[in-house]
């Protein structure tokens, strides 16, 4: 009896997984503890582990396909073992009459049924557990795995030497194949090239170039990665659901300032590389040890109040945004957070994170600081009661001791969710702050 | 130019060489005293008398044996099979002796002879008479192979086929030796190893020999007339040695290749063209090379079969089609 792998949670939010590549193929032996395939979740992209041992005898999920939680993705079993693919987890798909097979139709279990339309993500609410998802497995809607490109010889070579990338050329040959007379009508017509795949994601088309006349981008529909989909939905539950307020606060930060930067110089030999953030994620622990009531969470019937301050921080990532968590901040000093926190950035930026590195959070920030944003107001990242939004330090007349100076200050926004956090405690919370970020040898202790 | 033809012209080109060279003597079933079972040979034992046209026994290892002794000890045997097919009956004396004697000998000994006779399919002789063993023949190291589509190279190849030092398989088609061409009083020479353009175009190549060449002439004006595609066409007219600058140029001008020819698909001439023309040209091509070859099978005795058996100027127009899709 073959074992059957079905597409496991891999992170608290998902739903749906996206079958990024299979590492084995069909008749491959397979060991316990060999990577079977990479999953994209709604976070990162992570290897399926086999805990078999055998032969892949069947792949139910093609490479590319979306697939819900619990559906079949492949078995392993004995060499030539027949194998029934088992029927999709109690599937519900209004919108594909593909799924709806009469059951006389045949005695053979169909596949996981799979629509051709890109059917909308629907991850579970982080609340509900088992929530029932729509169609198990969805056909991969775009080229996000970067399929090959059909070209012929000839036009590849008039491609690379006109320096024209192939992958945003349209093939008018058989099957799709990408030949000469397209690679010189695009040389010719710049508008018909598409939009490469990072110039999508940044936003510097060269179609928008300093005094290009043609349209700024070719109109197009993107379908929803994973993770634009998890953001959409829980940014939008977060803002209508949660009563946001906002409080504002100006922060001198020159003692803070002047700190790091001796840290650095002193400790340059040993690679560290204090930044202003890393101060900030050790501050807002110190000011949550402070004012413990803001690292907390509604629950719907009550407050659940945290123990430990698990200070995440949002970083920007190629299609949307994750928030790594630093675990037990409150118990770590600013080089520890620092040193933490680097490793961790890179990695969610490769979409490297582990499950357990991005979901936990009791606190976030956001700072955009880096980016020239003087002030902002962030959306909390529920289910925490507040986030913490960081504004870049402005040079600016201040006034010290009665008269007027040239001072360095930071403005910090905290977004409160009023079900927890009352205007009076946020304002404590962030009066710690800033007294612990003007004395930032508080910091070092 | 006087309109002579592709027998006339081979017949020419004996005589001239007969003339010119005392070591050169026509051997073959029925070449002297029938005048040749397909007159090719025609009124050339009135002319040079029995000892230079000399008919031989139904026994191909035989007297191909014998003219293959007699180039190595310096005559110019110029051998004439019945059929081409017949070849194989003296495969071993071709293939083993001759091929490899000026090898084997370090040099000592060349064997300069003509192996010539028609190799073609469409006349409704069956199987056993119908084969295109050019590529059997090229195969092999130290065999020239020539195939002439028209009657000024059918005369300008044979004479130098004559004067070479190598044993030359020659082979000629029956459907041709009827058709005309313009061909010079002045002697001339063809020479081995030199393709020709016989159309100039510039949307696709197609490339072949023998009578395939003079069907793949049709097909262009057909691409021209319905389609206003102009297609290069490119004889090779000796398939070995080669002539792979004239190939490869029309590829790389042209960027699109059909190959035709009357051979059977596996392993023949085309087979090799499509390998050398993807290694030495590949970043020009702009489709997969296409090829139109007889259907793979023994020649079919059913003549409306056999002629759908065989390439046609439909059938090259339609596959070019597909190449320029």
């Amino acid at each position: 009896m073959a074992d059957i792998i079905d597409m496991p949670k891999l992170s608290d939010t998902m739903s749906v997984g996206t079958l990024v590549k299979w590492l084995k193929k069909e008749g491959d032996a397979v060991k316990s503890g060999d990577m079977l395939a990479e999953v994209e979740t709604d976070k990162a992209t992570m290897e399926l582990e086999s805990f078999f041992t055998g032969t892949l005898i069947k792949i139910f999920a093609p490479a590319g396909a979306q697939v819900a939680i619990g559906a079949a993705l492949c078995a392993i079993g004995k060499p030539g073992e027949a194998v029934e693919a088992p029927a999709a987890p109690a599937a519900k798909t209004p919108d594909a009459p593909a799924a709806s097979a009469p059951a006389n139709e045949s005695p053979a279990p169909a596949p996981a049924p799979v629509t051709v339309a890109p059917a909308p993500v629907a991850p579970a609410a982080p609340a509900t557990v088992a929530a029932p998802v729509t169609a198990a497995v969805v056909a991969d809607p775009g080229p996000a795995g970067g399929p090959r490109v059909k070209i012929s010889p000839l036009a590849k070579k008039i491609a690379t030497d006109q320096k024209i990338d192939p992958s945003r050329l349209t093939g008018s040959g058989p099957h799709g194949r990408i030949v000469k007379a397209d690679v010189l009508a695009a040389a010719a017509n710049p508008a018909l090239l598409a939009p490469a795949a990072s110039q999508i994601s940044n936003g510097k088309s060269q179609i928008g170039a300093l005094g290009a006349k043609g349209p700024i981008q070719p109109d197009r529909l993107v379908p929803a990665s994973n993770m634009r989909a998890i953001i959409a939905k829980r940014l939008l539950e977060a803002k209508t659901q949660i009563p946001h307020f906002y409080l504002e606060i100006e922060v001198d930060a020159e003692p803070l300032l002047a700190v790091r930067s001796q840290l650095n110089a002193a400790f340059e030999k040993e690679g560290v590389k204090l930044s202003v953030n890393d101060f900030i994620l050790k501050a807002s622990a110190d000011a949550l040890r402070r004012v413990p009531g803001v690292n907390a969470s509604w629950t719907g019937t009550g407050i659940q109040y945290h123990g430990a301050a698990h200070v995440s921080f949002a970083v920007a990532i190629e299609d949307g945004l994750i928030t790594p968590v630093i675990r037990d901040t409150h118990t770590k000093s600013v080089f520890a957070i620092s040193a933490e926190a680097k490793p961790l950035g890179k990695r969610a930026k490769e979409k490297k994170l582990k499950p357990e590195e991005f979901t936990g959070g009791t606190f976030c920030v956001s700072n955009l600081g880096m980016m020239g944003i003087e002030r902002f107001s962030a959306i909390i990242n529920p289910p925490n009661a507040a986030i913490l939004a960081v504004g870049t330090t402005v040079t600016k007349p201040v006034v010290k001791n009665g008269g007027i100076v040239v001072g360095q200050t930071m403005v910090l926004t905290l977004s409160c969710d009023h079900r927890v956090v009352d205007g009076a405690l946020g304002a404590q919370f962030l009066a710690a702050l800033k007294d612990l970020l003007e004395k930032p040898a508080l910091l070092l202790v | 130019m006087p309109l002579i033809t592709y027998r006339e012209a081979l017949r020419h080109a004996m005589a001239e060489e007969l003339e010119r060279d005392p070591n050169v003597v026509i051997m073959g079933e029925e070449v002297a005293q029938f005048n040749g079972a397909y007159k090719v040979t025609e009124g050339l034992l009135a002319k040079f008398g029995p000892k230079r046209i000399v008919d031989t026994p139904i026994s191909e290892a035989g007297f191909l044996g014998m003219g293959i002794g007699s180039a190595m000890l310096g005559m110019r045997p110029v051998m004439e099979l019945m059929f081409f097919s017949f070849y194989s009956v003296a495969f071993d004396q071709i293939f083993n002796n001759a091929a490899n004697i000026r090898y084997m000998s370090g040099g000592l000994i060349n064997c300069p002879i003509v192996i010539r006779g028609p190799a073609n399919g469409g006349t409704n002789v069956g199987a056993t008479h119908s084969h295109t063993p050019e590529s059997i023949a090229a195969y092999h190291p130290g065999i020239k192979v020539v195939v002439p589509s028209t009657a000024y190279d059918a005369k300008g190849l044979l004479k130098s086929a004559i004067r070479d030092n190598d044993p030359v398989m020659f082979m000629e088609n029956t459907m041709l030796y009827g058709e005309t061409g313009e061909v010079p009083d002045e002697e001339y020479l063809v020479p081995l190893g030199s393709a020709k353009v016989m159309r100039e175009g510039k949307d696709i190549s197609i490339i072949g020999h023998g009578r395939a060449i003079q069907m793949a002439l049709k097909s262009a004006e057909m691409l021209k007339h319905k389609h206003n595609i102009d297609a290069e066409v490119v004889d090779l007219r000796s398939i070995r040695p080669l002539d792979e600058e004239t190939i490869l140029a029309s590829v790389r001008k042209t960027n699109r290749v059909l190959l035709v020819e009357e051979a059977k698909p596996f392993c023949s001439v085309s087979a090799m063209l499509a390998c050398i023309i993807q290694e030495k040209a590949f970043d020009y091509l702009d489709a997969p090379i296409r090829r139109v070859t007889s259907v793979d099978a023994p020649a079919i005795y059913s003549p409306p079969l056999e002629k759908e058996q065989l390439p046609t100027p439909q059938k090259i127009f339609d596959a070019a089609l597909a190449v320029l899709k």
